[in-house]
């Protein structure tokens, strides 16, 4: 081997980190391979040894549409236009999860892998980014679902029209990933110092949910409650679930404006939340 | 010949915060932040002590680590040795990036892997061959290296038969096997590792052994490598360095560092203002120690054995007046064994300091233990103090056979004859 050493040629080096923001694309490109075992792991073992399997996966919205339907459509007579309300709420409510899905699944990155993360080293990022994409699978599958109502439904007779701008439908996913993300990242990170943090975290996405305009459109809470119609105008959710049903059914707006906010929000969240997180994973071993 | 140095730590030191992480933390986090603010210096970065887990530090902050400096060259195999808690672990820490330091850097011309413990990450749900496909990634494999040694992998595991059955469904030395056999494939120009030999059963550690040595001297790898089994580590390791209390203590060639460790075991403690300890304290318990065959020896498995009391004794109370227990129990706080003087026939002695029990076989098994001290005047409790002190005992050759019981079987080696008719 012709190796000549130089005091200097080293490969790299470990330091005390006190660096404000370091994010090593390079990295987690070298990386990609554990990325995708990752998910294929979560994947594979979510459902091992239940009954039903993936089953769980369409159980789930299914059941909660049904429900929303008989409660907030029969019962309290929310009104949803032409398009009937289970398709109404399914649209709204697998939206919906793909972004809790992301933000429980990542709120606890640090509490869960703690035994991994004190043993080897590796990207940390790629734990959050697995769970995204993990769910994706997850959501793919339940649009899958949903599609196939719209075209029971088509059959049907009821009057649904899709709209053009569905093209922008991936957008919109992405949002709510980053969103789902960036809010996880910002958790896990928080609750390793501050417990209590998890706590919190089951009912304030239960809370959250009214206020995203899952099972209501945002026009009829703006009209009935027009005191209390900003706090959903200020909700990013709102306009993506809002959007999706708008691009899926053609019901309800779209605001070129309220996406735009949404979209800056996002990025805002998503950066914050990179920056907790890599501030967070460099003294994460020795505080846990 | 010109050293070709691979990995060179400088000034390496690590402090560790103490204690409880709770309400206190919040002020102490604004605290900090308030003199980040200001651009001074984090006020508790100056607070600590020496990492002496005996001490009761009056600081909640300890320094782990202390000016750690050292080289190793490219195909070292390197063994770090020291006791429990010395700081070992730490830097292996800081070596694989797990934690970072909190001064000091380190200079690597190659990647360092790691295998700390074993089985990180390891997925009972999933299959053998799909966690040697996770857990290498996670130790920086791509899926094109795993795959193209795989064979070798699940050859070298023993596994074969297993492969495609759930983790969760193996027993845990084919875990072991199978995750050992997973980081010695591994390609990186430094491993790092951790306390694996201390499973798997004898035919399995004589692969591992053999396996590393091939790693270090065939393949020109460098090897870090922590162990308490001072079999294998003199047995693998070309030069080593001991630990003590956060710092480097010997640094030198394999068998002067691991003497250097022995030597240092014998460790006392003073009792003389202790607090916590019961009874009318009319004979009290001075001082303590613990050693194996010579007052500076660690207690080895089957070597001789001493525990060594210092009476104070004003009023020459005479020895068959005095009652003297020792209680010990293991690290889980269950009694292994208790002896006392009163067992034995005692010659009047009338004037004492020292009262001395000698096991010439040590038959404890490799572990920590811990002594309850505890003594009777005239039937009455003149001294008692609980866990008064522990100590370690390190793997010996009891049966002269080079065979060992595992500890987590038995903590007593007893004697016994086997015989086939």
């Amino acid at each position: 081997m012709n190796h000549t050493p130089n005091p200097n040629d080293w490969l790299f080096e470990i330091t005390p980190k006190n660096k404000f923001f370091t994010l090593n694309l390079k990295e987690v490109w070298q990386y990609r391979d554990l990325l995708f075992l990752f998910v294929k792991r979560d994947v594979i073992t979510v459902y091992k040894q239940t009954v039903l399997g993936p089953l769980w996966y369409l159980i789930q919205p299914l059941f909660t549409s049904v429900t929303f339907t008989i409660i907030f459509n029969n019962v309290a007579g929310i009104d949803t236009g032409t398009v009937p309300p289970f398709l109404f709420n399914l649209a709204g409510i697998t939206i919906w999860n793909y972004f809790t899905a992301c933000l429980t699944g990542t709120s606890d990155t640090f509490k869960t892998n703690a035994s991994i993360f004190g043993k080897v080293y590796f990207p940390r990022i790629i734990t959050p980014l697995s769970i995204v994409i993990s769910n994706l699978i997850k959501f793919g599958i339940q649009f899958l679902i949903f599609i196939v109502f719209y075209i029971l439904f088509l059959f049907k007779g009821a009057n649904l029209q899709i709209s053009v701008s569905l093209v922008f439908f991936p957008f919109l996913i992405i949002i709510m990933g980053l969103l789902g993300l960036g809010l996880g990242m910002i958790i896990s990170s928080m609750v390793t110092k501050y417990r209590d943090l998890s706590h919190l975290l089951g009912f304030g996405i239960q809370l959250l949910m009214y206020l995203s305009a899952v099972m209501y459109p945002m026009e009829l809470l703006k009209e009935k409650l027009p005191k209390f119609g900003w706090i959903v105008e200020y909700n990013p959710l709102a306009y993506v679930v809002e959007s999706t049903r708008y691009m899926l059914l053609n019901v309800g707006e779209i605001s070129v404006l309220g996406l735009l906010y949404t979209l800056f929000v996002t990025v805002i969240i998503f950066f914050f939340g990179l920056l907790m997180f890599n501030k967070t994973e460099k003294g994460f071993i020795d505080t846990v | 010949m010109e050293k070709d140095i691979i990995l060179k730590a400088e000034n390496i030191s690590k402090q560790y915060r103490l204690g409880q992480v709770g309400t206190g933390t919040l002020s102490h986090d604004l605290n900090r932040w308030w003199h980040k603010v200001r651009g001074k210096e984090n006020p508790y970065l100056k607070v600590g002590e020496a990492n002496d887990r005996a001490v009761k530090g009056s600081s909640d902050y300890v320094w782990a680590l202390q000016d750690i400096n050292f080289e190793v060259q490219r195909g070292e195999v390197l063994g770090i040795i020291g006791k429990n808690g010395a700081g070992k672990s730490t830097l292996l820490k800081i070596l694989s990036k797990v934690t970072g330091p909190t001064t000091g850097s380190i200079k690597s011309r190659g990647r360092i892997a790691s295998l700390l413990e074993v089985g990180t990450g390891f997925n009972g749900e999933m299959t053998g061959r799909e966690n040697i496909f996770l857990n290498g990634a996670i130790l920086g494999m791509t899926k094109k290296e795993i795959a193209s040694k795989l064979d070798e992998i699940i050859e070298f595991s023993g596994c074969e038969r297993y492969i495609d059955t759930p983790v969760k469904r193996y027993s845990s030395g084919m875990t072991v096997r199978l995750a050992f056999a997973v980081a010695a494939f591994l390609e990186p120009e430094i491993l790092v590792i951790d306390e694996v030999l201390a499973v798997g059963d004898a035919e399995f550690q004589k692969k591992a052994i053999g396996k590393m040595q091939d790693i270090s001297k065939g393949e020109g790898r460098t090897v870090l490598f922590v162990s308490h089994n001072m079999a294998a580590v003199q047995n693998l390791c070309t030069r080593g360095i001991v630990i003590k209390n956060g710092k480097i203590d010997f640094n030198g060639n394999i068998e002067d560092s691991i003497l250097h460790y022995l030597n240092d075991g014998a460790d006392s403690e003073d009792f003389e203002n202790w607090t916590d300890r019961k009874g009318n304290g009319i004979v009290k318990i001075k001082t303590l120690s613990v050693f194996g065959n010579s007052e500076f020896t660690l207690p080895q498995v089957g070597m001789p054995f001493t525990i060594k009391i210092k009476l104070d004794n004003p009023a020459k109370i005479k020895n068959t007046n005095i009652r003297f227990d020792l209680r010990l129990d293991d690290n889980f706080g269950q009694r292994i064994a208790w002896i006392s003087d009163f067992l034995k026939t005692k010659e009047q002695v009338d004037d004492f300091n020292f009262i001395e029990f000698t096991i010439d076989k040590l038959n404890l098994n490799k572990g920590k233990y811990y002594i309850t001290l505890y003594m009777e005047v005239d039937k009455e409790l003149s001294d008692y103090i609980q866990n008064a002190y522990s100590f370690e005992v390190i793997e010996g050759d009891y049966y002269n056979t080079g065979n060992k019981v595992p500890n987590v079987q038995s903590k007593i080696l007893m004697d016994f004859n086997v015989c086939y008719k």
